[in-house]
């Protein structure tokens, strides 16, 4: 039989549902570890990133209204799809140099990371809100919303894990995101799309961007319809993030990206992580006394 | 019997206008509010005078006359403040047992108990408000803050199960100067339930009581160096919360400031809480108990003078009923007694300063300028001190400054609407989501304009209601944390 050439793949970003090449048109080669050339990625622009903000305003109403049950369904199955393509997602972690077993490991986390949080979407409401006993003749209670749109923006390091780390609290609560990629490694993050897109995610609620941070960084810290800010970056960037946050009070959750981030930690998941991304709202409502 | 007639439009009810047939007698409060005539800075434990040797004079904003020389602290003296605070940290409040800290917090509440009626007089000369807020609301609210808080500080493994919690340190605090020793209060009980020690800053113009609060520590035995107050303006406030010491701040005030400050602060790790501006609506809806509605509008917008971040100062009302509603609120406004903060029959007092009188003033100037129609009841104003007229605005649209900036006085915009969809519309335009208020008949209207309303807190059919127990804090750039409940001792813990 005579030798078949195999079919490339070009990657895209996951971004309104769709998979979309950056307006720009640019695109950054990509590696292996042995220097071969793997592939063409997209390298997005400061315009890439305000479209996926408008794809998530979109999407949002329809995902915060969906019942806690049916986000967290929605979640299992995108356990589901990765556990599918689970070699194929440790191979594109094993691209940066990661050993096989090191890769396979972060993948399993990864997974085992989205079972957590689809456990959470209809249980932390009943950990973080509450109702207050006031003294006076009212119902007083305290319930979670999603804050809106989340602007994710994800360390080079543990490409696939950190990045789904800091995508699953935001989504968990209602929230929709527009993330970016792992500059160096980006992508585990052309497959997670894939995956995303057939989990039954609604198309908009995440969107994943590459390209470099360092262009689409000053749009991320002025967006003003982004209304909170979660990531892992440099001291200088956290600054500059912080300063553009300040404009229109954004909520801001930044992890040094300097300092060694053990993302395989217990502590780096759970409920607390979902309350840095909700705003709490306070009814008084009135009662016969 | 016989038959009353039937009331129309044409026969409606008769009202009785006294005009000023009879006067109320002058009822001033005159309890010793035990005022020193001059305020050094509270360090350590003990009173100090500045190091710089400079002290500013507050004044009684109703009668423009000094009531005392408070200390400036510069950046030296916040320094010391800052160490002294630190050191009790880590030598003393840190390590306490949390049933012991509690202790000392229940004795604070009690003491301020003791002390209410002087610290009520102090407010009022001090800041304008009337002394029946001062007294019926503003100080027994600053004790029961203290009472929530303190039964907290051997319970916080509840706050966060499978997580290690623990104090940020010291804790800048900046308060503003619309209540005074409440917001102390929201500030210093929660950091200090946690085992945090606090170095706070209160606003220029309303130093007093956080300064009296000082001799409520020493009076308390709390350990010193776990409660700092230093007074100054801007600057001592900016030299507290730049200070490398101070790990967590914690600011209310204007978006205006709270946003200089995230900026000031973006290089930093600080962990903020920022609670800012508001510009709430209250809706009125068709079927609202419509005399109760205008209790709460009232209530909404002229209490404390409007010197209120969730003032509810935009009056969305449905058309149906907005001339009914307009006449009503004209008639009530027109019963409210504006003057001496010190009379116990005052609804209205002194504006705070000066410079809060002008802008107002300017603010609605604005209003006319722009098309607005500008009400007042014209009722008599005292000759000295810094007073304004209930205001309202009909004829109010949504790019109108008056619709849109924060006027912190007592100035409402009434704008109307016709559906549930509109009034929801109209509320959430703002860059703030503070507050907002829902008056109706139904349930589930309330329920549903509460979900459907971009506010930290909503009110249904009252307003302007707080507790201890109750999260307070905003939406979008009315800022970020909450104070009150559990939720708002989380943001004074780390969560590791």
């Amino acid at each position: 039989m005579p030798h078949r050439l195999s079919i490339t793949k070009t990657p895209k970003c996951y971004v309104g549902g769709a998979f979309i090449r950056s307006e720009s048109g640019r695109v950054t080669a990509l590696h292996d570890v042995s220097g071969a050339f793997f592939a063409n990625i997209p390298q997005c622009t400061r315009k890439d990133l305000r479209n996926a903000v408008e794809a998530a305003a979109k999407a949002g109403p329809g995902w915060a209204k969906r019942s806690a049950f049916n986000r967290g369904q929605i979640l299992y199955r995108l356990a589901e799809m990765m556990e599918a393509r689970a070699a194929e997602l440790a191979e594109a972690v094993a691209l940066g140099g990661t050993s096989k077993a090191d890769a396979s490991r972060e993948v399993a986390a990864s997974i085992e990371r989205v079972v957590h949080y689809a456990g959470w979407t209809d249980k932390y409401e009943q950990i973080l809100g509450s109702v207050n006993p006031v003294a006076s003749a009212h119902f007083n209670f305290t319930v979670t919303e999603p804050m809106g749109i989340i602007g994710v923006i994800a360390p080079d390091d543990s490409p696939l894990l950190a990045l789904i780390s800091l995508i699953l609290p935001a989504i968990t609560s209602g929230n929709c995101v527009v993330a970016l990629a792992s500059s160096a490694q980006p992508y585990p993050s052309i497959l997670l799309g894939e995956m995303l897109a057939t989990s039954d995610l609604p198309g908009g609620v995440v969107n994943l961007l590459t390209g470099q941070r360092s262009e689409m960084l000053p749009t991320f810290a002025t967006h003003e319809h982004l209304r909170a800010l979660s990531g892992a970056v440099n001291a200088a960037d956290r600054k500059a993030l912080r300063l553009g946050a300040a404009e229109s009070v954004k909520r801001v959750r930044l992890l040094k990206a300097e300092a060694p981030i053990d993302w395989f930690a217990e502590k780096m998941q759970g409920v607390e992580e979902i309350r840095s991304l909700i705003e709490f709202k306070t009814t008084w409502h009135p009662v016969a006394a | 019997m016989p038959k009353s007639p039937a009331r129309t439009k044409a026969n409606p009810a008769r009202e009785l206008v006294f005009g000023d047939l009879w006067e109320y007698d002058p009822a001033p409060e005159t309890a010793d509010p035990k005022l020193k005539p001059r305020y050094d800075l509270f360090i350590n434990g003990s009173f100090v005078p500045p190091r710089a040797g400079k002290y500013f004079a507050t004044i009684n904003p109703a009668h423009e006359t000094k009531i005392a020389d408070i200390a400036l602290a510069d950046a030296s003296d916040v320094d010391a403040a800052c160490k002294s605070a630190h050191k009790a940290f880590t030598n003393v409040w840190g390590k306490m047992p949390g049933k012991e800290r509690g202790k000392y917090l229940y004795r604070i509440a009690r003491l301020l108990q003791d002390h209410a009626r002087e610290f009520a007089i102090a407010e009022t000369l001090d800041g304008g408000k009337p002394i029946k807020e001062s007294r019926d609301f503003d100080i027994p609210m600053a004790a029961a803050h203290f009472f929530y808080h303190a039964g907290w500080a051997d319970k916080l493994e509840h706050l966060a199960p499978g997580r290690q919690i623990a104090p940020h340190g010291v804790v800048g605090q900046v308060i503003p100067w619309n209540f005074p020793l409440l917001m102390l209060a929201w500030k210093i009980a929660p950091a200090l339930a946690v085992g945090n020690c606090v170095v706070l800053k209160p606003a220029e113009t309303t130093s007093i009581t956080a300064l009296k609060f000082g001799e409520i520590c020493q009076e308390a035995g709390l350990p010193n160096g776990v409660v700092t107050i230093v007074s100054g303006a801007g600057e001592t406030g900016a030299a507290v919360i730049q200070h490398p010491l101070t790990t967590k701040v914690a600011f209310t005030g204007s978006t205006e400031v709270g946003k200089s400050i995230m900026r000031s602060l973006a290089g930093t790790d600080k962990k903020l809480t920022m609670e800012l501006g508001g510009k709430a609506a209250n809706i009125v809806f068709d079927d609202a108990p419509l005399d109760q509605a205008v209790e709460g509008i009232v209530n909404g917008i002229f209490f404390n003078q409007g010197h209120v971040c969730c003032a509810g100062s935009r009056l969305l009302v449905q058309e149906s009923i907005a001339e009914i509603v307009l006449a009503k609120l004209k008639r009530r406004i027109a019963v409210l007694r504006v003057g001496d903060p010190m009379d116990k029959n005052t609804d209205l007092g002194a504006i705070n300063s000066r410079k809060q009188l002008t802008k107002i003033t300017e603010l609605v100037k604005s209003g006319v300028a722009e098309g607005a129609e500008k009400y007042d009841t014209g009722c008599k104003l005292p000759a000295k001190g810094f007073f304004f007229r209930p205001t309202i605005f009909t004829n109010v649209s949504m790019s109108h400054r008056i619709a849109r900036e924060e006027i912190f006085g007592p100035v409402l915009s009434i704008l109307t609407f016709r559906t549930p969809e509109e009034a929801v519309e109209k509320a959430n335009n703002t860059p703030y989501g503070l507050s907002a208020g829902v008056w109706t008949d139904k349930g589930s209207r309330i329920l549903q304009m509460s979900t459907l309303l971009k506010a930290g807190v909503v009110w249904a059919n009252t307003y302007n209601k707080f507790d201890p127990t109750s999260p307070f804090g905003g939406y979008k750039e009315s800022g970020f944390g909450r104070e009150g409940g559990k939720q708002g001792l989380l943001d004074y813990l780390s969560v590791g």
